[in-house]
């Protein structure tokens, strides 16, 4: 009977495959392309096809707003990446402790990710308003000379935007790393305490070098959602003051679509294609060279 | 009758951003002027003051094949629309109007697209006014300033007195409209044509210049600290209630006040910014008339545009919004003593050579060199660190911008 779990005929699922397969690669690449080639074009306030090499890109660097969104995901990047990768291990560490309580901890920890960045952005709008928030209420309680203006300050906007990101993504890091600390086998942690290891020694020398897998994965995972960013920027500060809080992509935004600028607009988004094929195209090379 | 309408009828798809409580009441009136004629009329108001959101879904509307019958573009961005071959032309409508003896050559010239008609006016905004409460001024024992010296004389006393000076949104758009104000104010109408519509690099960044940005500058100085990314009309009914003492804004900002049922003259005073009193910063609302494919809403399209060129719908419409109409020689009676100052205003002015495009709303330059230069202005305004020479520096190369 082996032969009836073989395919009937061998083209059959590649067939099955195919119109999914079409339409992805049409509207991933295709749009991809088009896009690519609308940063070499002309293309003002609608898409026209007067073909003008690489001016969109010189005009792109020489352009100083795109130099301030480039330092936002700079800083922007690195802090979130950063901060939400070691609050959220920190938290599954001190989760997995086998205390009390730890479903509701961690339903609580991993809620913000239950929000849209649009409704943390706005939540976090009125928390740092310093008419509203943490200052006015500060100013309630008796405490006239506080100050938090960051949300109203040009230097210091981009810092609540890290700190508004980290709070909604580091509980989802939190979730996957306790996924991979609980597939840790038991029998090396009780290998090294018997040598006489203290905790934190063993989660630094054995546990953490362990999780490396899971540890890249939700660098990816984070480090494309710090780069495609936009509706964060958008609630909580709408790229202001000023265009202090630009990010590559509400840059984007405003050239193609408010200043008729498409060419332009175009030209910034192949460099963000760009920056995350950077990312991705080695990390996807290593994990299948080692796996074949 | 009801019969003949019915066959004729067609649906006007109409897109618009006038969704404060003021512009909401206006767009109502044209929508029950369309219905009259039996007409469907389909809303399409995308939120947002400054109307780049509903660009953006215009835009995807068009690229698409599927243009609304109209829509609210304005200044030299119907140049750049037509120059893409999606407007249709109303010559005809124009013409059984007489729009060329009703509306001024200035504000024709706007509508036209190589010599034909492709949009319809709506109305003609005063951008350079100052808008102050009476009772705070009162309180802190202040004058309505009329010159800039006078303004922050005034601005001091509001400020002793626990009243913020100055209602501000800082949105880059309202930064900008407070910065035109002074460089029209400061500079005069000469030095505002030479550098905000023909961006003259030499008197962008010459010693005027400088004076204009020192000076918008210290206006920050009096405005509260949420100002960032308020909306204008949050701004506005700070004055409303007191909270504000003054508002830098266009006329819009009095379709607020008379939303809140206050009177002008009495609750609110509206005066032309400091040192402007003998120029007018216009801004003019314009409905693009895009190609359609179907005849019956082309009929619509045009009974449209008929309407919103008739003076009982100008007149409605203007009573609403804050504005005032674009048809010359219209009776004001109805209207309140700020628009009657702004209309009596408008004809002088047409006539002594002293209007003069607003740059903050579309009206003097394209779109790339607007938003560049508006880029330079808000920074400048939310920067602590860079000086008025260095500004001047980033305008003049931001004003190169195609």
């Amino acid at each position: 009977m082996s032969a009836s779990r073989a395919p009937r005929s061998p083209w059959l699922p590649k067939l099955v495959v195919a119109p999914t397969f079409l339409v992805s690669f049409l509207f991933i690449y295709g749009l991809m392309a088009w896009n690519g080639y609308l940063s070499l074009s002309a293309s003002r306030l609608l898409p026209n096809y007067e073909f003008v090499g690489l001016a969109q890109y010189r005009t792109l660097f020489e352009n100083e707003r795109w130099w301030v969104a480039l330092t936002n995901l700079g800083i922007f990047g690195g802090l979130f990446i950063g901060g939400a990768m070691a609050l959220g291990l920190l938290l599954a560490i001190l989760l997995d402790q086998k205390i009390r309580g730890e479903g509701v901890l961690r339903t609580i920890y991993l809620y913000p990710m239950a929000l849209s960045f649009i409704v943390t952005g706005t939540a976090w709008k009125w928390i740092l308003n310093p008419g509203l928030g943490i200052e006015h209420l500060m100013h309630q309680w008796g405490f006239e000379n506080f100050s938090f203006g960051w949300l109203v300050d040009p230097d210091m906007a981009i810092y609540c935007v890290v700190l508004a990101g980290i709070w909604q993504s580091s509980g989802f890091v939190m979730a996957l790393f306790l996924a991979g600390l609980r597939g840790i086998d038991d029998s090396i942690i009780k290998a090294a305490q018997v040598d006489g290891a203290s905790l934190p020694r063993i989660y630094w020398r054995i546990i953490v070098p362990t999780l490396r897998p899971v540890f890249f994965s939700t660098l990816m995972v984070v480090a494309h959602l710090a780069i495609k960013s936009f509706d964060l920027v958008m609630a909580l500060t709408a790229g202001g003051p000023g265009y202090a809080t630009d990010l590559p992509a509400t840059f984007m935004y405003t050239m193609a679509f408010s200043r008729g600028q498409i060419g332009l607009g175009a030209a910034s988004a192949t460099i963000m294609l760009a920056t995350i094929a950077a990312i991705v195209v080695p990390y996807l090379y290593s994990e299948l060279r080692s796996k074949s | 009758m009801a019969g003949a309408a019915a066959a004729h009828a067609g649906e006007v798809e109409v897109l618009h951003w006038w969704t404060s409580g003021g512009e909401a009441k206006a767009a109502t009136a044209l929508k029950a002027t369309l219905q009259k004629q039996g007409h469907t009329w389909k809303d399409f108001a995308v939120a947002g003051g400054g109307g780049d959101s509903a660009m953006t879904v215009l835009k995807s509307r068009v690229v698409s094949g599927n243009a609304p019958a109209a829509a609210q573009i304005k200044g030299p961005s119907l140049q750049e629309w037509a120059q893409e071959g999606v407007l249709t032309n109303i010559d005809a409508v124009a013409k059984a109007g007489k729009w060329d003896e009703v509306i001024p050559p200035v504000v024709a010239s706007i509508m036209k697209y190589q010599g034909h008609y492709i949009a319809a006016p709506v109305n003609v905004h005063r951008v350079n006014w100052l808008w102050a409460n009476p009772e705070a001024l009162k309180k802190a024992n202040a004058k309505l300033p009329t010159t800039w010296d006078e303004f922050f004389v005034t601005a001091e006393a509001l400020k002793k007195a626990g009243i913020i000076p100055v209602a501000h949104g800082g949105q880059n758009w309202q930064d900008f409209t407070v910065f035109e104000s002074v460089a029209l104010g400061i500079g005069g109408v000469d030095f505002y044509k030479k550098a905000l519509v023909q961006l003259d690099p030499a008197t962008l960044s010459g010693p005027q210049m400088e004076k204009v940005l020192t000076t918008f500058k210290r206006i920050k100085d009096y405005t509260d600290k949420n100002a960032p990314g308020r909306d204008w009309n949050l701004a506005t009914a700070m004055v409303i209630k007191g909270e504000a003492g003054m508002q830098l804004m266009g006329d819009w900002a009095k379709g607020e006040f008379i939303a809140a049922g206050k009177t002008p003259g009495k609750d609110f005073i509206c005066t032309a910014a400091p040192g402007t009193q003998k120029s007018f910063t216009f801004n003019i609302d314009s409905f693009a008339l895009f190609k359609l494919k179907n005849a019956a809403n082309e009929k619509a399209q045009q009974d449209l545009a008929t309407a919103i060129m008739s003076p009982e719908f100008q007149e409605l419409f203007n009573l609403n919004k804050g504005s005032i109409p674009v048809r010359t020689g219209m009776k004001m009676d109805k209207f309140d003593e700020c628009a009657k100052q702004s209309a009596a205003d408008f004809a002088a002015d047409a006539k002594s050579g002293t209007l003069v495009p607003s740059i903050a709303h579309g009206m003097a330059v394209p779109a790339a060199a607007e938003g560049a230069m508006k880029d330079v202005v808000s920074q400048f305004w939310n920067s602590d660190k860079m000086t008025a020479k260095e500004a001047q520096t980033k305008l003049a190369s931001a004003a190169k911008t195609k």
